[in-house]
Parts: structure tokens; C-alpha cells; sequence
């Protein structure tokens, strides 16, 4: 019983020491965001501010105009995520309820994707967006969002759940097929679209390499590709880099602790089947 | 009557897919070909403005790839950060996984939630955080080394350290992803197996080496696998936080790639450097499929 007791005692013990380990470069952050020029430089480092001051925050939005880049990185992630959720759910009810030949044959053959990186094909896909006109765009940022294997599978599992019988009754009474994805099926796996959008939101918010690629011109800049940039010049001001930080992680996290459940579920569903 | 219905759904069906296939083809499949094509070429920055004085030079760039001496370390320090940081990572979510399956466990979900949440944090954004927990006066991670008597260490102005430091972060970073992986897995396991075990009078390790291990078995070579591949694409933490540096300590493979293709422009070499990563990628993924079928 006595050692029982010290099992558990032990097991919280680990659990909230490695909460505080976790949690403790995020409070910083946002700790050393309100703290004065050169607190956070100060030795021993303190952990909290001694007079807390939004002066950073203010030169954020006033000096460095990175309102502007939080308003280019929600527009890049908003489109990514609407096109992204509509074409991947078209796709996946076409894969999953309609009878088409070679359908399986090219499912098969789209799955090879999810095997081979992003970077792989970054490099011509550069070269092809520049022919395009599209380097230093948006809609150049977009486009690897808009249509994706993982987001198609992962829709096209839930839809292929759904009983044929809802179908076959709309078809009998002449609906088209259109009509059926608008007015019955998407009412019934908006579960799993949320999913998805939760995941492209997520993805495109926090993107690096393919924005620094393709965007030059910096008023266009994402959040991440300008918080880079803006480190190589303000490396001394600590406090000023921790503002931004915070403003760019702030919103992946509200929307991951908004849509927790839905993103557990992609990812908890998605990995064990396969 | 049939058939024409047959043949509407036909029409349906591929006009629900055009937009997808259009696109992941377009955008995907023919850059990863293209790609190979451009590996055999000596496009550079000439080419970009004329793409017609690109040439085939066959496998030159392979060639001189694997003599170019900031190609030799990049390897180095990819599989260094692959081999050593990969294990570490799937090792960390494991633990993670199996103290949150305890059973009667109180918060657990907020347990879940705070180890979760680096993973969805903005990489460049904690990066440039973690850049200043590492700094050798002024960081938190020396001062905290520094009450236990641990003198000071340049995390990342030490060539010796610089990995070891963008390893510790990206664990940080990322094991909350393969922990839910995991806390998955361990689902599977039925209780019954650890009672018996327990009236066996197993110790803790008996029980993960002869019930949670094989018992996650599939799940956890698809973890070490997925990792793996996903280690070898190393990019914005040493883009951030090193630059490459020091002495090119943390100069990965892709970062090799971004300078040869974006910043000189040697599109040919950078797309023999893109397709190595996808050999890598291709090999490690037909171990996988090839372990996993041995088991079933």
C-alpha cells in the first residue's frame, strides 16, 4: 500500500516536472515580451518582469509594421485552408461513393505521394510558378495547400463510412450528384472537414521554407519569413523578438485549443490504421 | 436506363476530381519528375534567364556533389541529427505515452494539451526563443546548469555542441506528435494481458519488453520510420538559429540544397541534393513496408 503510494507520488512528480520543462520556453517567451529593453539580458535572467510593459508590442505594430505581415499570413492561411477543405472533399467523395473505372488504380497511384517530401519537387516547382508569373504572390504561397493525398485520404476513409443507402434514395428521387455532396453529405462529415481545416490552418500558418522560396519581396513576407528576418537585425533586442514570437505562435495555439478534439482525431485515426 | 445513370456518375465523378488531380499532379508530381530531369542539367543562373543554355550533362552533379566538401558534412550532420535525435524523439513520446496511460490518472488531458503544445507552435517563432534560452550568459538553460554546478556551455557557438542543442529543441519540438501516436497504439493493448502479467509477479520491464513493445509493434516501426524521414528534412531550425554554422556544424542536407538552388542559383546540383533526400526517403520507407509485412 505504502509503496503504491509512492508510485503515484512519483508518477505526478514526473508528469509535472516535464509540464514545467515544456511549458517553461513558451512562458518565457511571453514572459520576456512584456519585460523592459534589456531586462531579459540581465544576469542572473529573470523570470518574470519587474515592470511589466507593452512597449514592444507597440513597436510592433507601429515601427516594424508587422500588423502587416499578421494580415498577409492570414490571408496565404485562410485561402489554403477554404480551397484546401472544398477540392480534397471533392475528391475524396468521388474515391470513396462513386463508381468510376480504374478508381482504385489511381487512388494507389496518388498514395505514392505521401512517400516522397515536399522539398523534393520544391525546386522545379519554383522554376514552373516563376512561368506561371506567381513568384512573389499569394496565391504562389497557396498553391502546394490547395490539393493534398493526406487531406483526400483522411476525408475520403470517413465518407467511405457513411451508409449507401442515403445515397441511393436522393439518386432515385433524380438529385444530382452535386446536389448529394452539398445537401447530404457535407452536412454529415463536417466533423472530419474540421479536421482538415484545422490542419491546413495549422500547416500554412506555420510554413517556412516554401514562403522564404517563393516570396522576395518583403512587404509580402508571412509572419514566419518576416519574424526570420527581423531576428537577423534586432538580435540584440530580445524583448522585441519575444512580442513577435508570441503574435505569431499565439494564434496556431487559440486555434489548435479550439479545434483540440478535432486535431487529436486526425491524428490518433489517421496513423493507427495505416 | 442503368447505363446512363452508370455514365452520369462517370461524368460526376471526374468532375469532382479535376480540380485535385489537376493540381497534385500539376503541382506536385510534375515537379518531383521534372526534378530528376533537372539533376542531370547544369541549370544555373544563366538558365534562369534562358532556360535554353541549360545542357544534359548526365551525372555530373552527382558526381561533384559527393566531392563537394559542404555536401560531405551536410550528410554528417543530417544522419547525426537523424540517428541520434530521431531514437530520442520516439523514446521521449513513448515515456510521455505510457505515464499518461496510467491508470486513474486525475488531468490527464491537460497533461496531454501541455505536452502537445510545442508541436503546434510556430518552428521559426520558438526557434528564435530557444536561440536565447541557449545563449551562453544570458540564457535561462545556462543559469539553470550553472546552479547545478554545470559551468557554462556555448550551445550554439560550439561546434561540438551545436547539434547536441538543435537535437534537445527539436525533441522539444516534436514529441508530442508521436505521443499521441502512441497513446493510441497503447489503447490496443487489452488490460487483461498486464493483469495477468502483474499476477506473475512481472516487474515493469518484463511487462514493456513482453507486453507494450510487442504489443505496439506495427505502430512503433511506423513512429521510428516516419521520424526518421522526418528528421532528414532539417531546414529552418538551422536556418534560424545557426545558420548553418558554427564551422558548419549544423549545415544539413536541405540547407545545402536552399543555399545551392535559391541562394547561388545551381538549380542542376541542388536537384541532385533534392534527390538524394528522396532515395533516402524511398529506402527507408521500403524498410518499413518490408518489416512490417515480415510480421503479418
Amino acid at each position: 500500500m505504502n509503496g503504491r503510494f509512492i508510485g503515484r507520488a512519483l508518477l505526478y512528480v514526473g508528469l509535472v516536472v516535464g509540464a514545467i520543462l515544456t511549458l517553461l520556453p513558451l512562458v518565457w517567451m511571453v514572459s520576456a515580451s512584456f519585460m523592459r529593453p534589456g531586462e531579459a539580458n540581465t544576469i542572473p535572467p529573470p523570470l518574470f518582469p519587474a515592470h511589466p510593459t507593452l512597449e514592444h508590442y507597440k513597436a510592433l505594430f507601429t515601427r516594424i509594421d508587422l500588423a502587416r505581415h499578421f494580415l498577409n499570413s492570414t490571408v496565404v492561411t485562410m485561402g489554403a485552408t477554404v480551397i484546401s477543405v472544398l477540392v480534397n472533399s471533392m475528391a475524396a467523395y468521388a474515391f470513396a461513393k462513386l463508381i468510376f473505372p480504374g478508381r482504385d488504380k489511381l487512388f494507389r497511384t496518388l498514395t505514392l505521394a505521401l512517400v516522397i517530401p515536399a522539398q523534393v519537387g520544391m525546386l522545379p516547382l519554383f522554376l514552373l510558378l516563376r512561368q506561371m508569373g506567381l513568384v512573389n504572390t499569394f496565391l504562389g504561397v497557396m498553391i502546394p495547400y490547395f490539393a493534398g493525398v493526406f487531406g483526400i485520404f483522411m476525408v475520403r476513409q470517413y465518407i467511405m463510412s457513411l451508409p449507401d443507402e442515403l445515397l441511393h434514395a436522393a439518386r432515385i428521387d433524380g438529385a444530382g450528384e452535386f446536389r448529394i455532396f452539398w445537401s447530404i453529405v457535407v452536412p454529415v462529415i463536417t466533423p472530419i472537414l474540421v479536421t482538415l481545416a484545422a490542419f491546413t490552418f495549422l500547416s500554412a500558418w506555420n510554413d517556412f521554407m516554401w514562403p522564404l522560396i517563393i516570396l522576395s519581396d518583403d512587404r509580402l513576407y508571412t509572419l514566419p519569413v518576416a519574424l526570420a528576418n527581423l531576428s537577423g537585425e534586432h538580435v540584440q533586442d530580445t524583448e522585441l523578438m519575444m512580442a513577435g514570437s508570441v503574435l505569431t505562435v499565439l494564434p496556431a495555439l487559440i486555434v489548435f485549443l479550439i479545434f483540440q478534439r478535432a486535431y487529436v482525431r486526425g491524428i490518433m485515426g489517421g496513423s493507427v490504421k495505416g | 436506363m442503368t447505363n446512363i445513370l452508370e455514365r452520369r456518375q462517370q461524368r460526376a465523378a471526374w468532375l469532382f476530381l479535376a480540380p485535385a488531380l489537376l493540381m497534385i499532379g500539376l503541382f506536385f508530381f510534375l515537379p518531383v519528375l521534372a526534378g530528376m530531369g533537372l539533376s542531370l542539367t547544369d541549370f544555373d543562373v544563366y538558365a534562369l534567364g534562358r532556360p535554353s543554355t541549360a545542357r544534359f550533362v548526365g551525372f555530373k552533379n552527382y558526381l561533384d556533389m559527393f566531392q563537394h566538401p559542404v555536401f560531405q558534412v551536410a550528410v554528417r550532420n543530417t544522419f547525426y541529427f537523424a540517428f541520434v535525435g530521431a531514437p530520442l524523439s520516439v523514446m521521449v513520446s513513448l515515456g510521455a505515452a505510457m505515464l499518461l496511460q496510467s491508470k486513474g490518472l486525475r488531468l490527464k488531458g491537460l497533461f496531454r494539451t501541455i505536452y502537445f503544445a510545442p508541436v503546434v507552435t510556430t518552428l521559426v517563432a520558438v526557434a528564435i526563443v530557444w536561440r536565447y534560452l541557449y545563449h551562453p550568459r544570458h540564457g535561462l538553460l545556462n543559469h539553470g546548469l550553472g546552479s547545478l554546478g554545470i559551468g557554462p556551455i556555448d550551445w550554439l557557438g560550439d561546434p561540438a555542441w551545436s547539434m547536441p542543442a538543435i537535437i534537445v529543441m527539436a525533441v522539444w519540438k516534436n514529441f508530442g506528435y508521436n505521443m499521441l501516436i502512441f497513446t493510441a497504439g497503447l489503447q490496443t493493448i487489452p488490460d487483461e494481458h498486464y493483469d495477468a502479467a502483474a499476477i506473475d509477479g512481472a516487474g515493469f520491464w518484463q511487462r514493456f519488453r513482453h507486453i507494450t513493445l510487442p504489443g505496439l509493434g506495427p505502430v512503433l516501426l511506423f513512429v521510428a520510420v516516419t521520424t526518421m524521414i522526418g528528421f532528414f528534412q532539417l531546414f529552418s531550425e538551422p536556418y534560424v538559429m545557426t545558420q548553418g554554422g558554427p564551422l558548419r556544424s549544423t549545415t544539413s542536407l536541405i540547407l545545402f540544397m536552399y543555399e545551392e538552388g535559391f541562394r547561388w542559383w545551381r538549380m542542376g546540383t541542388a536537384s541532385a541534393v533534392a534527390m538524394l533526400l528522396f532515395l533516402l526517403t524511398l529506402g527507408f520507407t521500403l524498410i518499413q513496408l518490408r518489416l512490417s509485412r515480415g510480421r503479418a
